[in-house]
C-alpha cells in the first residue's frame, strides 16, 4: 500500500465512528420523519403503507393554522425583547476590562449552567396568585388582590425571554469582543457622530452575533414546550406542544412528523439566510 | 555508484493540482557537504526539502539515501531530519522531552537520553535548559532547541528549512556562524533552504539556485556569485544588471557589446560568443563606469539617485532595454536626473550570461 | 458628563443581573422554610433537605442522571475528537456534507429531534431506557465536543505533526504524543459543556425514556407540574451549589493556562 493510502486509512478509521453514528442516528432519523409526514395512520395505532399529503394538508387547517400564528407571535415577540435586553447586555460586556469583563462573565455563566427548571421553577414562586410579586405589589399599595399572573401569555413570555436571554449575550458578546475598537476611533477621527460611528460600524460588526442570537432564541422558543407547560398552564400552545400532543395524546405520528418538517424547514431557512447576509459558516457565540 | 554521494535526487516531478512545482531535478549529495538551495517563495525549494524528508511524494523520480530507495518510505523511517522554518516544538513538552523525543522512540534507555540531551544542548550553547518550556525561551534559544532535537538522532542529512528567517539581523548572521561551526565539527551533510542570497553565501560549500522548479546553476560560492550561468542567477545571487547587445569583434581578443550607437569591450571567458549574434553581459553595480556626455559607451540617462546603506545608487535608463544601477562610496556626486551619460565597464568585470533555463 | 457615560453600562449590566439571579434566589431561600408554602416564610428550617434526603425516588433518579450524563460525554467525546481529527486529514467529498449532519443536532429545535428519536427508536426496536437515551443525548453532544476540537487543530501548527514524524513517530504515536494532548483542553470543555446539557435536557429525554427510567430533570418536570412540594426547593439548593461548584472550577482551571498561552503570544511578537 502507498503511504498515501495508508495515511487516508488512518484518517477514514478515526472518522468511521462519526460517520457511522450520524448516517444511522442522525440522517436515520431525519428520513424516517420525513417519510412518516407522507403516510397515513392507522385505525388506533401505528400507521399504513398508504402514501397521503392529508398530514400537511391538515396543518393548513384554522385550528392548526392558529397554532402556528401564535407559535410564531410568541417566538418573534420574545425573540425581540432578548434582543433589546440582551444586545447591550452583550456589548457592554465586551467593553468591560480586566476583572470587571471576568465578574460578568461568571455572574452570567453560573444562571446559563444552572438547569432550566430551576430557574423557570423560582418563576412560579414569583409570579403565583399570592407570590412574591403580588406580595410585593400589595406592600406597595400598586394593588389590592393578587394578580393571577401564572397561567398567563405574559408569563411564559417572561418564562422564554428568560430561559433564552444568555444565548443572545453570549453571541453577542462574542462577536463585539472579536471586534476591532480602533475602528470606531477612526470613524469618530473622520468626523462621524457617535450614534453614526455606532450604526455604521459597530452594529455592522456585530450583527453576525445579533443575528446568530435571533436565531438561537427564535428556533428554541416554537419548540420549548415546557416553558409553555409549566407558565402557561394549558393556556398557551405552541407548535412544539402540539407535536408532543400528536405523539403522546393523540398517536398520531404523521402529523406530529409533518409539523415538524414544517417547523424544520423554517429553521433551515432562517440558518440559510443568516449565512446569506453574515458569510458566516458557524454560528456565533453557540460554543 | 559513487560512495562518496550520500543522497541523490534522481528527476524527480511534483504537481500540486494544475501547478507544476518541481519540473524534473537530478542532483547528487557530498557526504559532509554544506549545501544549500536558493530560491524566492515559490520555486519549490521547500517541496524539494519536504520530498527528501518524506513529508511529500514526488509524482515521479526517485530519492536515493546512502544507495537506498527511500522514495516510498515513510519520514518516520528515514535517517534525515528537520528543522522546521516555525521551529515546531512540542508545546506541552519541555526542552529535554523535545530533543529525547526521537530517542525515546527508539527506546534508548533513560540514563543514555539524559546523557545525550546534555551533551547536544552543550554544542548548541544552552547547556541546563532542560527543564524549559518552549513557551519560556526566546525566538534565537528556540532555534537551537529545534536544531538540537534535530541533531540527536546523528541523522545521515539534516534539512534546515529557513531556520533564520523569523530571527532579526544580528541574531542571524551570528547563527549563521554558528551553524556552519556545528557542521563543520559534528561533520555531518547539512541542506539548507533560504531566500536569502547572503546567507547562502556566507555558509554553503556548494549552492544550488532554483527558479520555477529547475535548477539554473550549481556551483560554489565563487561560481555561482562570480560567474553566474544565467541572467536570473546574476541577478538574483549578485544583484548585477543585465545588458543586451550585439556581439562584435574587438581588439585583442575582446568582443564588444554594440548597443544603441555604443559599443563596449568585454571578455567572452569560456563561453563561444559568435559575431553578430545576440550577447548578454552581467555586471554588478560597482563596476560599472559612467562618464557624463561621453561619447565612448552605452548611451543613457540618469533616472534618479539615493544614499542607502553607506552607498551611492546612481539608476540609469539606457534608450532601450532594462535599468542600470551603479553605486560608489561617498555621500553626493555632481550627476542630476536627466543629464545625458555613457556607460560603460572593465571588461575583465562583464560575465557573459545565458537566458534563464526553463 | 462623562462619568454618567462610563457608569450607565454598569449599572444596565447590574441590573439585568439581579432580574436573573433573582428567581434562583428566591428558590434558595424558601429552601429553608419551615413552613409548606413558598410565599409565606415561616422561620428557618433544614426539614424539607431531610424529607429529600429520605426520597429513594429523587436518589434513583439523580443517579440515572448522572449515570447517562457521564455515558454521553464519554461518547461524545471519543466520536467527537476521532472524528474531527479523522476529518480534519480526509479529502473526500462526503466530509462537508458529513461536517453538516453532525452538527446538524443543535441546529434544529430539540422537539424535532425529540419526535424524530422517539419514531425512528420505536422503528428500530430499541427497548426504550438508558440505551436510548444515551443515544439520543449522544447525538446532541457530539457537535459540541467536534466544534471545540475541529477549532483548535485549525488553530494548531501543522508542522508540530510533520516533526514528530519526521522524528521517528508513526500514525499513532503521533496522535497520542502530540495531537491528544494538544487538543486535550477542548476535548474536557467538550466534555464538561455536554455533561451539562445531558444533565440538563428535559424535552429529548421526554421523548426517549423507558416507564421505568426517570432522570432528574424529568422528575423535577413532573413534579413542577403536578403540584409542588417544598422539597423541591432543596434539591434545587443542592443542584445549584453543585454548579456554581463546577463553574467556579472550571473559571480557576481555565485560568492559569488562558495567562500562560498569553505570555507565550507576546513573546513571539517579540521574536518575531
Amino acid at each position: 500500500m502507498s503511504k498515501g493510502k495508508k495515511k487516508s486509512a488512518a484518517a477514514w478509521l478515526m472518522a468511521a465512528p462519526l460517520y457511522i453514528f450520524t448516517l444511522v442516528f442522525v440522517l436515520g432519523p431525519l428520513v424516517y420523519m420525513l417519510v412518516l409526514s407522507f403516510l397515513q395512520r392507522a385505525e388506533v395505532w401505528g400507521v399504513t403503507s398508504q402514501v397521503t399529503l392529508d398530514n400537511y394538508k391538515n396543518i393548513l387547517t384554522p385550528v392548526y393554522l392558529r397554532t402556528f400564528a401564535e407559535s410564531f407571535r410568541l417566538a418573534v415577540t420574545s425573540t425581540l425583547l432578548i434582543a433589546l435586553i440582551g444586545y447591550p447586555f452583550g456589548y457592554f460586556m465586551a467593553k468591560l476590562r480586566g476583572g470587571w469583563k471576568r465578574a460578568a462573565m461568571l455572574g452570567l455563566m453560573i444562571p446559563f449552567w444552572t438547569s432550566s427548571l430551576i430557574r423557570l421553577y423560582g418563576w412560579i414562586v414569583i409570579l403565583r396568585s399570592g407570590g412574591t410579586l403580588d406580595k410585593a405589589l400589595m406592600a406597595l399599595g400598586l394593588t389590592q388582590r393578587p394578580l393571577k399572573l401564572l397561567y398567563t401569555y405574559p408569563a411564559v413570555l417572561v418564562g422564554m425571554v428568560y430561559a433564552l436571554v444568555p444565548f443572545m449575550i453570549l453571541a453577542v458578546y462574542s462577536s463585539a469582543e472579536k471586534m476591532d475598537w480602533s475602528l470606531v476611533e477612526a470613524a469618530r477621527d473622520l468626523g462621524a457622530s457617535a450614534p453614526r460611528a455606532f450604526f455604521t460600524i459597530t452594529f455592522k460588526l456585530t450583527l453576525p452575533g445579533l443575528l446568530s442570537g435571533v436565531i438561537l432564541t427564535f428556533i428554541p422558543s416554537m419548540g420549548l414546550f415546557f416553558i409553555a407547560d409549566i407558565l402557561g398552564g394549558n393556556k398557551v400552545v405552541l407548535v412544539g406542544s402540539l407535536i408532543q400532543d400528536q405523539l403522546n395524546q393523540a398517536h398520531n405520528w404523521p402529523f406530529a412528523a409533518a409539523l415538524s418538517v414544517v417547523l424544520m424547514a423554517l429553521t433551515s431557512l432562517m440558518i440559510w439566510f443568516y449565512r446569506r447576509v453574515t458569510h458566516v459558516k458557524e454560528l456565533e457565540g453557540i460554543l | 555508484m559513487d560512495n562518496d554521494m550520500i543522497l541523490e535526487l534522481q528527476d524527480i516531478t511534483k504537481s500540486f493540482g494544475e501547478t507544476q512545482v518541481l519540473r524534473g531535478i537530478s542532483i547528487g549529495i557530498h557526504r559532509g557537504e554544506f549545501i544549500t538551495f536558493l530560491g524566492s517563495s515559490g520555486c519549490g525549494k521547500t517541496t524539494t526539502l519536504r520530498i527528501i524528508a518524506g513529508l511529500e511524494e514526488p509524482d515521479s523520480g526517485r530519492v536515493i539515501l546512502e544507495g537506498k530507495d527511500v522514495t516510498a518510505l515513510a519520514p518516520n523511517k528515514r535517517d534525515v531530519n528537520t528543522v522546521f522554518q516555525s521551529y515546531a516544538l512540542f508545546p506541552h513538552m519541555d526542552v529535554e522531552q523535545n530533543i529525547a523525543y526521537s530517542l525515546r522512540l527508539k527506546r534508548v534507555p533513560r540514563e543514555e537520553q539524559r546523557r545525550a540531551v546534555a551533551e547536544i544542548l552543550e554544542q548548541v550553547q544552552l547547556p541546563g535548559y532542560q527543564k524549559r518550556m518552549p513557551s519560556e525561551l526566546s525566538g534565537g534559544q528556540r532555534q537551537r532547541v529545534a536544531i538540537a532535537r534535530a541533531l540527536v538522532n546523528k541523522p545521515r542529512v539534516l534539512l534546515l528549512d529557513e531556520p533564520l528567517g523569523a530571527l532579526d539581523l544580528q541574531l542571524r548572521r551570528q547563527m549563521q556562524v554558528e551553524l556552519k561551526r556545528l557542521q563543520k565539527r559534528l561533520g555531518l551533510t547539512f541542506l539548507y533552504i533560504t531566500h536569502d542570497q547572503e546567507e547562502a553565501l556566507n555558509m554553503s560549500d556548494r549552492i544550488v539556485v532554483m527558479r520555477d522548479g529547475r535548477f539554473q546553476q550549481i556551483g560554489s560560492p565563487a561560481e555561482v556569485y562570480d560567474r553566474p550561468r544565467t541572467a536570473f542567477v546574476a541577478r538574483f545571487v549578485g544583484s548585477a544588471n543585465i545588458l543586451r547587445g550585439t556581439a562584435q569583434a574587438g581588439p585583442g581578443g575582446t568582443m564588444l557589446l554594440a548597443a544603441q550607437g555604443g559599443a563596449v569591450p568585454f571578455l567572452p571567458g569560456e563561453r563561444a560568443v559568435a559575431e553578430n549574434s545576440p550577447v548578454m553581459v552581467a555586471v554588478r553595480s560597482e563596476q560599472i563606469r559612467f562618464e557624463k556626455d561621453g561619447k565612448n559607451g552605452i548611451p543613457a540617462v540618469v533616472k534618479e539617485k539615493s544614499f542607502t546603506g553607506g552607498m551611492l545608487r546612481i539608476a540609469f535608463a539606457p534608450d532601450s532595454g532594462e535599468e542600470v544601477v551603479a553605486s560608489r562610496h561617498g555621500i553626493d556626486l555632481d550627476l542630476h536626473p536627466g543629464e545625458r551619460v555613457a556607460l560603460s565597464w572593465d571588461p575583465a568585470a562583464a560575465v557573459v550570461v545565458e537566458e534563464d533555463a526553463g | 458628563m462623562k462619568k454618567d457615560r462610563s457608569l450607565f453600562p454598569r449599572v444596565y449590566l447590574a441590573v439585568v443581573l439581579g432580574v436573573m439571579y433573582l428567581p434562583i434566589l428566591l428558590v434558595v431561600i424558601y429552601s429553608f422554610n419551615a413552613g409548606r408554602l413558598s410565599s409565606v416564610w415561616e422561620g428557618f428550617s433544614l426539614h424539607w433537605y431531610q424529607v429529600l434526603f429520605k426520597d429513594a425516588a429523587i436518589f434513583e433518579a439523580l443517579r440515572n442522571s448522572l449515570v447517562l450524563a457521564g455515558l454521553t460525554c464519554l461518547a461524545a467525546a471519543v466520536i467527537g475528537t476521532l472524528g474531527a481529527v479523522g476529518m480534519q486529514r480526509l479529502q473526500s467529498r462526503t466530509k462537508a456534507p458529513m461536517e453538516y449532519l453532525s452538527t446538524l443536532p443543535i441546529m434544529i429545535p430539540e422537539i424535532i429531534l425529540g419526535m424524530v428519536f422517539m419514531a425512528f427508536f420505536s422503528l428500530l426496536g430499541l427497548p426504550f431506557g438508558m440505551t436510548t437515551l444515551v443515544i439520543g443525548h449522544t447525538a446532541f453532544c457530539i457537535p459540541y465536543v467536534f466544534m471545540l476540537v475541529k477549532a483548535r487543530l485549525v488553530g494548531l501548527d501543522k508542522s508540530l505533526a510533520e516533526a514528530a514524524r519526521d522524528l521517528g513517530a508513526g500514525e499513532a504515536r503521533v496522535f497520542f504524543d502530540i495531537t491528544l494532548p494538544l487538543v486535550a483542553p477542548a476535548i474536557l470543555s467538550g466534555m464538561l459543556l455536554s455533561f451539562a446539557m445531558s444533565m440538563d435536557d428535559v424535552i429529548i429525554s421526554i421523548f426517549v425514556t423507558g416507564v421505568e427510567v426517570n432522570t432528574l430533570p424529568i422528575k423535577i418536570y413532573s413534579q413542577i407540574k403536578f403540584g409542588v412540594t417544598p422539597e423541591i426547593n432543596a434539591l434545587c439548593t443542592l443542584m445549584l451549589a453543585a454548579t456554581v461548584l463546577l463553574v467556579l472550577l472550571s473559571d480557576l482551571i481555565g485560568r492559569p493556562r488562558r495567562r500562560r498561552g498569553a505570555d507565550r503570544e507576546k513573546k513571539q511578537e517579540v521574536t518575531q
